[in-house]
């Protein structure tokens, strides 16, 4: 399902951030083309 | 969500498709992670940004649903989000984006 699919990443400071979010899926070939940390405070 | 953010999944689904888009989140309370979700598949609930009214429609997952998780490297996984995922309540978080993703992603 990832595999070659552009994937848009909205990590949470609180949460799983972006960064973390962007190893994983590197990892089952997704094309990420933007990722963001947002703090819901 | 972010108004700035909406903006670049709005930018982002026009460019690329919004069938070739997946949006992952990583939400710390699953009501947060479901009105992400929701902004970015039937619009901006809160009609404040520019997804207000724009029903994208897009394939929208936690990055801890087992759909996303089963893809990737269990290691790797493991060393970036395991400690999270024992801290999240993961089972809201999946009922609550799975159910909107049901209602609203075409994709």
């Amino acid at each position: 399902m990832l595999k070659g699919k552009k994937v848009a990443i909205l990590g949470d400071r609180d949460g799983i951030p972006g960064g973390a979010i962007e190893a994983v899926l590197a990892t089952a070939g997704a094309e990420v083309v933007f990722s963001t940390t947002e703090c819901f405070v | 969500m972010d108004l700035e953010n909406q903006a670049r999944i709005k930018k982002a689904a026009e460019e690329f498709g919004a069938e070739n888009l997946i949006v992952i989140l990583g939400g710390a309370e699953a009501e947060a992670a479901g009105l992400a979700a929701e902004t970015v598949s039937a619009g901006d609930p809160t009609f404040a940004g520019p997804l207000a009214g724009v029903p994208l429609g897009l394939a929208v997952y936690h990055v801890i649903e087992d759909e996303i998780k089963s893809e990737c490297d269990a290691a790797v996984y493991e060393e970036q989000i395991g400690m999270m995922e024992m801290v999240l309540d993961v089972e809201a978080i999946k009922n609550e984006v799975s159910s909107i993703r049901k209602q609203y992603s075409k994709y």
